[in-house]
This record gives structure tokens, sequence and C-alpha cells, in this order.
């Protein structure tokens, strides 16, 4: 007799929220890490996959065990350090109808991952890569990764005096097709950033600033909150009309760039910088570069081609999952080895 | 000298007629690489085929693109002896750079075929010579001198078949297979083989013993190199997802399957059913393999030894997460780049236990063209129901080579696609736990990527694991997955091909031998019981890990010969680890590692000499 308990709230393909988490994180509190965690179960929900069409994969690092915490209904792989790219494409090509998901870290990408990293962009294969980017290498006590800028402190007072490594001006001139860049601590940017991603055919490659709140959060950082909050220059406010959204929007086409997503989503994005055309490539790549110069962290999506062919386009594969083809299709018959016999004969 | 040549000749001729020496020699043609020789030593090897007569080809290859000596032997033997030989007795020089050196290599009573202008004859007189003005005819054949260079091959194929008395239209016909649909090259080619051998008819006085006579005993064989046999066993075994990385001896292993896969793969819409792709480098080859094995694809890599250095730590992920991937290795000389072009077995071991931390794999070793394609097929049902790579060992003699076999057989089983739970399944389970022996055979069940049931998914890693696939740290869980993989390894000795006894009979002394070591081996046998009348029994090894009856057959014989192609006992070592204390004492080693195939000789003068014959 007692009162009933309102159902929960449920996605439109009928589940809660709760099918999207996953096990409690072992990562420190306050870890951008986790918020990105978050933001990922959001997006998912909100746009309605199915938990069990989604492949989690990652590399090796404090990123890379953050699959373990989030969509337990889908299938994880947490492979080899750097490594990530590679057994990702093997999977998406034995089964190209899932939806891929990868995080790596700063030094899980950036260092020993380049070489796969630059090869999955030039491929374009379709999937959604995420670098969880704090500059500094957790697992094994606070180094400096590949992406910490130059001039940046560690906590034991070290300077680094390397220049960092861009990797979404990498992403773009290699040939990513989503480009985009954002920070642990902008809910709505990422989050609108992700559910694009998900409508997105080809590779998406997000960096996410996210503060390593042990190693990399103090002053002279700058991967740290504070840092972030100062100088997060946002390039467009990204907007995101998923395509079963039934929503008219008006817009001043002179300041917002509609681009129609592979899904027949919306991805909306309102000009913050004077003329930047993220359909350009070597203006983004240069934007990049000048933002350096000038000390801005410019988030927000960088560039985007919705036309260009996959890697799986280009292998011209059956739409039938490979993995799931029957034994009738992948071993050829007998007379085929007999044809073959005979002309060696 | 001409006239001195012909009276030498005559003479010869009249002696040697009373010896011939039919279908048993070699002939080592020496020529520049990237002269196109290939064709024409092809085409030899296949009349000589054509002849019924049983025949292998070497091809001794500079790693190099152009410009560098290379040396292709062909063996006719009638009793079907398919080793290197040490010595072959007929020579066809066409380098200028080494033909001095070439024709001082000869044995006595043997022959040299040379262009005229090279005046060999001044370094030998114990051995026939047949000068021929290979310039003049070709120029005479080839009007266009861009292609001279090639069609000038053709024309010793001509001279050799007519001193050998090979029937012309046994090699017209293998000649139209091999420029099956290019009318205007098979006239030229065939116009320069004809050319060499009306020279010969009219100029050459046959003064040397050999010749071949038609057999029968190629009928109904085939000729493939063990390279392009593996690529036929991965096929029939439904191979799905190739990634690979360039690098001889296995690069045609890809080539062959791919050529395979986009004739036999393709939809009537023309969409393909594989995926193949040119990785970055090995390690990202592997990572592919192992990602698509994961998500339930029939993958293949294959590869040679700096390339299974660079597969060595996604191994043990393949090892110690479960992930089936059937890997070819073709061995070639190392350490380190080594000899690219020169064969060796020098990965056995470290292909076995390929990794850091308790890692083994399970390693098939083919030892013949039709095991290429027999353990290929193999491979594949063994990676996924051991849920484990796969590795297959192969040399370059044995995967660059020709060799003659009987045809293969279609499979007569299904694929076996091992342990994998349906969405169904999961319905009746309930659950399930990815790594629990719930079966007792040391395998447990996985699922699928895309299996749509909630409880579905399991997360892979390659660190430490419980049977739910949860992470842990525990002693005792992190044991008992340990154990349960060494189990299931010890499962394997009787899943994987068994070893060939060849001969067992009985004789206190044994050998032991894998891979193309059984060429060489099979003969020196002969030779053994023959010159010195004493029997040894043999047993190949076709896979690690070893089945039962190696211990047995070590256990029944008092002094174990291993031989192998590498320097440090690799075979003898993995036996060593493998067996009984007692019987460790018995294994002598015979060992080859200088790069050249091995030959029946060098075994015979050793273990005549070790065992004091």
């Amino acid at each position: 007799m007692g009162t009933a308990t309102p159902a929960p709230k449920v996605n439109r393909i009928g589940l809660p929220i709760v099918d999207y988490r996953g096990g409690k994180s072992t990562l420190c509190a306050g870890c951008g890490h986790n918020a990105i965690s978050e933001r990922i179960i959001d997006a998912m929900f909100e746009m309605g996959v199915e938990p069990e069409r989604v492949m989690k994969m990652s590399g090796i690092g404090c990123s890379s065990k953050s699959p373990a915490y989030f969509m337990s209904r889908s299938h994880s792989f947490n492979s080899v350090h750097g490594r990530m790219p590679s057994v990702s494409t093997g999977a998406i090509l034995a089964n190209h109808q899932m939806i891929t998901l990868g995080v790596s870290g700063d030094g899980d990408t950036a260092s020993i991952g380049m070489g796969q990293f630059v090869h999955l962009l030039r491929r374009n294969l379709p999937m959604i890569y995420i670098i969880e980017d704090n500059g500094v290498y957790g697992l094994t006590k606070g180094q400096f990764s590949a992406t910490a800028d130059i001039g940046s402190k560690l906590k034991t007072g070290v300077i680094n005096d390397l220049p960092a490594i861009d990797t979404c001006a990498m992403a773009i001139q290699l040939g990513a097709t989503f480009v985009g860049r954002s920070f642990s601590g902008d809910k709505k940017q990422l989050l609108s950033m992700l559910k694009a991603a998900i409508a997105h055919k080809g590779t998406v490659m997000l960096d996410v600033i996210s503060p390593c709140v042990t190693f990399n959060d103090h002053e002279g950082s700058t991967k740290s909150y504070k840092f972030m909050q100062e100088y997060d220059e946002p390039i467009n406010e990204v907007g995101f009309i998923a395509s079963f959204e039934d929503i008219a929007v008006d817009y001043d086409s002179g300041q917002v760039l509609d681009v129609e997503m592979h899904d027949g989503s919306s991805l909306r994005l309102r000009k913050l910088h004077e003329d930047y055309d993220p359909t350009n490539k070597a203006e983004a790549v240069k934007t990049l570069m000048q933002a350096h110069d000038n000390n801005e962290v410019l988030t927000g999506v960088f560039y985007i081609d919705t036309q260009k062919p996959t890697f799986t386009d280009l292998l011209n594969l059956v739409d039938t999952p490979l993995a799931t083809l029957p034994e009738s299709v992948t071993r050829p018959p007998k007379a085929a080895l007999d044809t073959l016999m005979h002309n060696l004969q | 000298m001409a006239t001195g040549d012909l009276a030498l000749g005559q003479e010869q001729g009249a002696l040697n007629a009373q010896k011939r020496v039919v279908n048993d020699f070699s002939i080592n043609v020496a020529t520049v690489n990237g002269s196109g020789s290939q064709s024409a030593n092809s085409v030899l090897l296949k009349s000589i085929f054509g002849m019924g007569v049983p025949v292998s080809g070497k091809n001794l290859f500079p790693s190099n693109i152009a410009g560098l000596p290379t040396w292709y032997t062909i063996r006719a033997s009638k009793d079907g002896y398919v080793a290197r030989k040490r010595d072959a007795e007929i020579l066809v020089a066409l380098n200028v750079e080494t033909a001095k050196q070439d024709i001082l290599n000869l044995p006595v009573g043997g022959v040299a075929i040379y262009e005229e202008s090279l005046n060999l004859k001044q370094y030998r007189d114990d051995v026939a010579c047949y000068p021929v003005p290979f310039d003049k005819i070709t120029a005479a054949v080839c009007p266009e001198a861009k292609l001279r260079k090639l069609v000038r091959n053709m024309v010793y194929v001509g001279v050799v078949a007519q001193l050998l008395s090979i029937d012309l239209a046994v090699v017209e016909h293998g000649l139209k297979k091999q420029f099956a649909k290019k009318q205007k090259v098979f006239d030229l080619n065939f116009g320069a083989v004809k050319a060499g051998f009306d020279y010969a008819q009219e100029k050459l006085v046959k003064h040397d013993p050999f010749v071949l006579e038609r057999m029968d005993k190629s009928a109904g064989q085939i000729i493939i190199d063990g390279n392009a046999a593996c690529a036929m066993g991965a096929v029939f075994a439904g191979v799905t997802v190739v990634a690979w990385y360039p690098i001889t001896p296995s690069t045609s292993v890809v080539e062959a399957t791919t050529d395979l896969l986009k004739k036999l793969r393709v939809t009537p819409e023309g969409k393909a059913t594989f995926a193949v792709v040119q990785a970055e480098d090995e390690l990202a080859a592997i990572g592919m393999v192992l990602g698509a094995g994961w998500a339930g694809a029939r993958s293949m890599t294959a590869t040679s030894g700096p390339g299974i250095s660079l597969m060595a730590e996604f191994s043990g992920l393949g090892y110690f997460a479960e992930l089936p991937g059937v890997i070819f290795d073709v061995q070639r000389s190392g350490p380190s780049t080594g000899m690219p072009t020169r064969t060796s077995q020098a990965d056995l071991l470290s292909t076995a236990f390929l990794s850091h931390g308790d890692t083994k794999h399970i390693v098939l070793l083919p030892g013949s063209v039709k095991e290429c394609f027999e353990h290929g097929l193999a491979a594949f049902d063994l990676a996924e129901r051991f849920q484990t790579p796969v590795f297959v060992l192969t040399d370059l003699d044995l995967g660059m080579n020709n060799w003659m076999s009987e045809p293969f057989q279609y499979p007569d089983k299904p694929l076996d696609r091992g342990k994998v739970l349906t969405a169904e399944d999961l319905e009746k389970l309930g659950g399930f736990a990815r790594y629990r022996d719930v079966d007792g055979d040391a395998i447990g069940w996985r699922t699928l990527p895309g299996t749509r049931h909630p409880k579905a998914a399991y997360f892979t890693r390659g660190s430490g694991h419980n049977d739910s696939a949860g992470y842990t740290e525990k002693p005792e869980e992190y044991q008992a997955i340990m154990d349960r993989l060494s189990r299931k390894f010890e499962n394997a000795r009787k899943a994987v091909p068994a070893p060939v006894i060849v001969k067992n009979g009985t004789s206190k002394v044994a050998f032991i031998a894998y891979g193309t070591t059984d060429f060489a081996l099979q003969e020196s046998l002969d030779q053994i019981k023959k010159e010195r009348g004493v029997d040894v029994d043999y047993l190949r090894v076709r896979a690690y890990p070893f089945a039962h009856e190696i211990h047995d057959f070590v256990a029944s014989h008092e002094r174990v010969y291993i031989v192998e192609q590498d320097r440090d006992a690799q075979l003898a070592s993995l036996l060593k680890l493998d067996l009984p204390a007692e019987q460790v004492t018995k294994l002598r080693s015979i060992l080859h590692y200088n790069g050249l195939p091995l030959d029946a000789r060098t075994i015979t003068e050793e273990f005549v000499a070790k065992e004091g014959l």
C-alpha cells in the first residue's frame, strides 16, 4: 500500500541510466577522468545507444583504466600500452557495425603510442578516440608527458623544456574527420561533442584536458583546473540536436555553421572567433599554432568532414560483420581447391 | 682450341656412354639478381617435372634488388630426394662476376655451360665444357635490345633441354602454362628456347653422362612453394582478417593469401567478405590480429624473425587474455637483421616462449608443402579452440622454394570455432564467467562483442584477473588463472599434429628433427644404411607442446640425435625441458647453421663420426 516509487527515467530505447554505468572508479577523487566517464555515460544514454553495440577500447595508464568505470554492459578491451589503435582496428574489421569508443591518455597516445595513433588517423578508422590529457604519467608518479606545455612545472620544480605535441593539429593534418578539444570541467561542451561524436562516421579525435589532481594541479601547471578556468578559449559554441529530437531552432546562418551528421543529427557550431571555418584544414592547423603562441587553450570543434570515406568504406566490406559470416561464406568450396590443384599440376 | 675441345669431347663421350647418369643430378644456374632468370629457372624445373622425374628447386639469392650474384639449383632425383645436394654436377654460368669460382666449384666429371667469350675451359680440364654464344643467339631471335637480358635466359633452357634430352614439347607445354594469356610473350620466349635447343643440336657434341629419361613419378603431383601452401591453408580455414608488414621471406604468404581472397571471397555484388591491412609495423599487425580474434573473426599475420621479436609484448597479452590468432613465421637467418635471404630454424625457442612473464605458445612445425596447407588449416581451429595465439613455423627453404607434392585434400571436418556463447545460451544460463573452467578442459567460454544480451559483456585485460574477468591482485586468484593456463597448454599436447614416427625398428640409435631438416635426413638415413649398413630410427616432431609419443620414443632408444638448423640446439633444449631427467642425457646434437639449406651428406658425415662407424 506504500507509495509507488516513480518509474526511473528511461531513454528512447527504454533503458534507465543505470544500465550505462560501470564499476566504481579507483582513480583519485576529483580526477578529470571520472568526469569524462560521467559525460560518456550521459551521451550514450541520451543518444539511446544500445550498450551491447559498443566496444570500449583502451591502452595502459590511468585513463585506460576508466572504461571499467562506465558501461559495464559493453564489451571492453584494456590492451597494451600505446597499442589500442591496432587492437581497435582489428576489432572494427571483425565487426564494423559496432560503435567503438577508445580511451587513451597523453602518454599512451603521444609517446609510446604515437606510431599507431598517426596511422589510425590516416586511415580515418571509424571510432571515437578520446585522449584524457593531463600532461603527466600518473601511474608512475608524475613524469612529464609529450603533451606537457613548454615551461610548465612539475610538483618537484622540474621545468619542461620541450615543446608540446598538439594532438589536434596532428589529427587534422593526418586525416581524422572530427577533431576537437574540450575540458573535463566543461560539462555542456563535452557532452555536446560526445553526442556529435557518436553521430559521426570516421575518426573522431577528442583531446580532453583532464587535470591530474595528484601530480599536475598545482601552480605552474598548464593542465590544472585553475589554468583551464583562466585560459580556456572556446573557438565555437558546440550545440547538438540528435536526429530523433524534434526541435526547431532559429539561428543566424551567418553566425552558426549547421553540419548534418551521418545519422541525420545536426552539429551546430556558433562562431565565437570571427571567420573561423572548421571545414578548412589549413586554417584549423594555423589557428591552433597561433593559439600556442598566444598561450591560449583553444577548445571546441576544430575540424569536421562528414564526407570522407572511412577505412571500412575503402575496404569495401559487406554489411554483415565479418565475425558473424557463416562457414559457407568463409570457407571456399571443394571445387575451388580442386581448380587450384589442377592448375598446379 | 675448338678442335681440341671436340676431340676431347668425343673421347669423353665414348667413355661416359658406358655409365650414363639418369635422372640423378643437380643443375646450378648462376645469374645476376634482377636479370629475370626466375621464369627461365621455373620453366626448366617444370620441364623436368613434366618428364615425370621428381624435382626440386632452390633459389640462393642475395638481399638485393638487382646486380648481386644469385644461384638457382634444380635437383632431379629418381629416388625422390629433394634436399640440397652439396655439389651440383651441372653449371650454367651466366654471371661474369662469379663464373671463374663457379666452374672451380664443379666436381670432377661435371658439366659447364657458359657464354663462349668467358673461355672458362682454361680453368678446368676435368669437366665437360659447352661454350655457347648466348648473346649472338639472343640477338638473332630478339630484335628488341631492351628485352634481350630477359630472353637470354630462355636460350639456356633450350641448350640444357637439348643436352639432357628433355622433350622440347614438354618445355613448350610448361612455357604455355607460364605465359597463359600472353601469346606474344610466349612466342618470343619459345623462340629463344628453340634457338638454344637448335644451337646445341647442331654445334655441341654431348660428352657428359647426364641425361633425363621419362618416368611417371610426377603424375598427379603438384608443384608449389611453402608460402603459397600456407596461404591456401589459411584461406580454406576461412581466414577473414589479415594484417601484416612486409618482410622477407614471409611476404609472399600474405600476397598469395590476398590473391586467393580476392578470387574466392567477393560477393556477387562485389563486396569483400575479408579485410587485408598492410600495417605500419609488426606491432600493429599482431595487435590487429588479436583485436579481430577477440571480436570473433579468424585472423592471421605472417612474418619472420625481426617481426616475431616485435610481436613479443602482444603475444603475452594474447596468451594471458586468451585471444585467438594465427602467426606464420617463415624463419630466416638471425640474429638481428642476420641474412634475410638465407634459411634457418633459429626462432623455435624465442617463439615457443615469446613475451615476458610465464608465457608459452602452441607452435606448429610443418615439414612439407602439404603440411604447410594442413597445419595452416589446423592452426585456426587450434587458435579458436584453445583461445590463444598459434604460431606456424616454416622457413625460407620451405617457404620460398618450389616443391613437388601430392595434391592437397579438402578438409573433411567443419571449422572448429571453439567455445562461444550466443545470446540464447546466455538467456538459458543466466550469465557466464569468462575465465571459469566449467567443463574441466581448462578452457572458459567467451562471448563476442555485439552479442545482444545484457550479460554478454566482459572486460578483457592483460592485467591480473579472476575467473569472472574482474581485476585482481589476489595471490590465489592470479595463481588459479596461471595454473589453468598451464593445464590448458598440457591438454594441447593431444590436440596438436602428432609426431610422425618415420622409422622405429630395433635400432638403439635414433634421430629427431622437424621442418625442412626432414628432406636431408630422409636421404641421410638411406646413405647411412647403404654405406654403413646401419639402420637408424627417426621421429619427426610436428608441434609444440610435445606429444607424449616423443617421450616414449626417446625412452626406447639409447642415443638420440637431434638434427636442426640453428647454432644453439634449440629443439634439443626444448626437449630437455620437457623430458624426464633420466632421458635428457641421451640427447646428442647435429647442428647446421650457415644459412644454406641442410644437405644429407653433412648429417651422414657427422653422425658417422660421432657414432664411430
